[in-house]
């Protein structure tokens, strides 16, 4: 953990209620896909937590919805602001355990972590394939982000307006992968946990405190006893969930 | 003219002298070697360790965190190891970063809980003095919290007086009709200091889904909302009790410091603060002999209690 605070670089609107941010600054923090910025808002007192989107050398980039009062001001914020952060939290996505093919399915703003995640497993010369599941088209973003990696990617919405028809769940059936990462809302996670055949890495979502641990904010049940969302995952693996 | 490098921040609670007032609060700074990763933990005065009760317990149901106006509301439920685990694993690692005593944090949900948990606690070398929570719900008498009632107050004082030989300060909560009355059965049962404020009782509502935020629907209240009702419940006990008070609850800054100080506080806790701000705890101390230097104060003793006086 760091504490950094960063310049936007831009701060762009990419469908209703979803905004990708660019800050430069020290992401030298960051070790794993997966891992969360932690954020002061001004005029609100505890941080946000929200995951990284991608991380070069001296820039982090994330992309969140517009969920109440502290997302709604940070729409609002411009290039040239500066923003009080907690930087590398959370244990992130191992990719020792992925296998040649894994594949990675987001839900919404679930999406957005396995961008760095798929960019960090074809650095390791593995194949993922994609799978991005949203309601309807109206929301569909990052898509070409992903195509542009050159990877399987699979458009998966629930009123069949974009891509295939159904929860991103259902495209496992039609894919052959070695390991599974998962993030989205929670019935999402629970429905890959479901209908997943290997072993596989969710990623959890909780309202934090402190998003570093000490507050026991966060706190989740697994088979291997009490674990903090902020500090020991938000990534938990499959074998540890009680569900 | 007071200058900074020549200032005393140095105070006693019990004989047992601090370097500093700044004490990080229970629950805020869990068992402290995960603060000592990102700054030296042994320039604080000491610290009080996350909430201690006999057993394992995982605490309330989750969502448990909702944000205020200035503050934060938990409902975390004092999620803890239980005793023999603190005693086992978390104490010996926070030796290996801290060379200072600790303040040990104790709670339960009846008398003899807390007698069992305060006389193994009492064994350990590293405990300067041991804080009792009484705000917890006694589970005898339908719930209701130990702390609001003199005679519950009273008894638990009594109780674990009778079976520690370390100094023990009863923290207690504001949720009371009358907080001095409940100090003053505290002190006279024996109680060495007090340490007041808890959280105050609160809730959020979540206007899309009409339900609480918190899935236990109320939590505690702390951080910078409650810092004058925190100073006010201070200064009142401090002119009935000559017991000393660590006085706490919203205090984000030095100055803070000073203002619990001045109201009666010998020792200073700093709570939700180390959550938004890591770094909180560290930089108060820093700020200290600056902000002493400011208000010419040389020696930090002596503004214990000033707003008393004339």
């Amino acid at each position: 953990m760091k504490k950094v605070i960063y310049e936007i670089e831009s701060n762009e609107k990419l469908v209703d209620n979803v905004y990708k941010i660019i800050l430069k600054g020290d992401s030298s923090d960051f070790k794993n896909p997966g891992q969360f910025l932690d954020i002061k808002i001004k005029g609100f007192y505890l941080r946000r937590p929200i995951s990284i989107y991608d991380i070069s050398e001296n820039s982090v980039s994330i992309i969140y919805k517009v969920v109440g009062k502290g997302t709604e001001k940070l729409s609002e914020m411009k290039k040239g602001e500066t923003l009080d952060c907690l930087s590398g939290l959370g244990n992130g996505f191992n990719t020792n355990k992925s296998g040649e093919t894994p594949v990675l399915l987001g839900g919404g703003v679930g999406i957005p972590p396995m961008y760095y995640l798929c960019k960090t497993l074809l650095n390791e010369n593995k194949r993922p394939s994609v799978v991005l599941g949203f309601n309807s088209a109206s929301e569909v973003f990052c898509l070409d982000a992903f195509k542009n990696l050159c990877v399987n990617t699979y458009l998966m919405t629930v009123d069949g307006s974009a891509g295939e028809k159904g929860f991103a769940a259902d495209a496992l059936k039609k894919i052959n992968y070695s390991y599974l990462y998962c993030c989205g809302p929670e019935q999402m996670l629970k429905s890959c946990y479901d209908n997943s055949s290997t072993d596989g890495q969710f990623s959890f979502e909780e309202r934090m405190g402190c998003g570093f641990g000490a507050c026991m904010g966060c706190s989740c049940k697994t088979k291997y006893g009490y674990k903090r969302i902020c500090r020991d995952g938000p990534v938990l693996e499959k074998g540890e969930i009680i569900w | 003219m007071v200058k900074c490098e020549n200032v005393s921040t140095k105070v006693s609670l019990s004989g047992w002298e601090l370097d500093n007032p700044v004490i990080p609060a229970s629950g805020t700074f869990g068992f402290g070697y995960e603060f000592a990763e990102i700054y030296d933990i042994n320039k604080l005065g000491s610290f009080s360790f996350k909430g201690t009760t006999v057993s394992e317990r995982f605490g309330n149901e989750t969502p448990r965190i909702a944000e205020a106006p200035m503050g934060i509301i938990n409902s975390v439920g004092l999620q803890n190891p239980g005793i023999d685990k603190v005693i086992s694993e978390e104490l010996p690692k926070l030796k290996k970063v801290y060379h200072k005593k600790v303040i040990a944090n104790i709670s339960g949900f009846s008398v003899d809980d807390y007698v069992a948990a305060c006389s193994k606690i009492d064994n350990e070398d590293i405990v300067g003095l041991i804080e009792v929570n009484i705000s917890c719900p006694n589970v005898h008498s339908g719930g209701m919290s130990f702390g609001t009632t003199c005679e519950n107050a009273a008894k638990i004082t009594e109780e674990v007086k009778k079976v520690v030989s370390k100094p023990v300060f009863i923290k207690l909560t504001p949720n009371v009709t009358d907080i001095v009355s409940i100090a003053k059965a505290c002190e006279n049962a024996g109680a060495d200091g007090l340490s007041l404020i808890n959280t105050l009782v609160g809730m959020r509502i979540n206007l899309k889904t009409g339900k609480p935020v918190l899935k236990n629907k109320t939590g505690g209240l702390s951080g910078p909302a409650i810092f004058p009702v925190a100073l006010a419940d201070v200064y009142k006990v401090y002119d009935a009790v000559k017991i000393p008070i660590i006085g706490m609850g919203g205090v984000s800054s030095a100055e803070d410091v000073i203002e619990m100080m001045m109201a009666g506080a010998t020792a200073v806790e700093v709570g939700a603060y180390n959550l938004v701000n890591p770094y909180a705890s560290s930089e108060i101390v820093d700020n200290l002999p600056s902000a002493m230097e400011k208000y010419h104060i040389k020696n930090i003793k002596d503004i214990i209690g000033v707003a008393h006086n004339g």
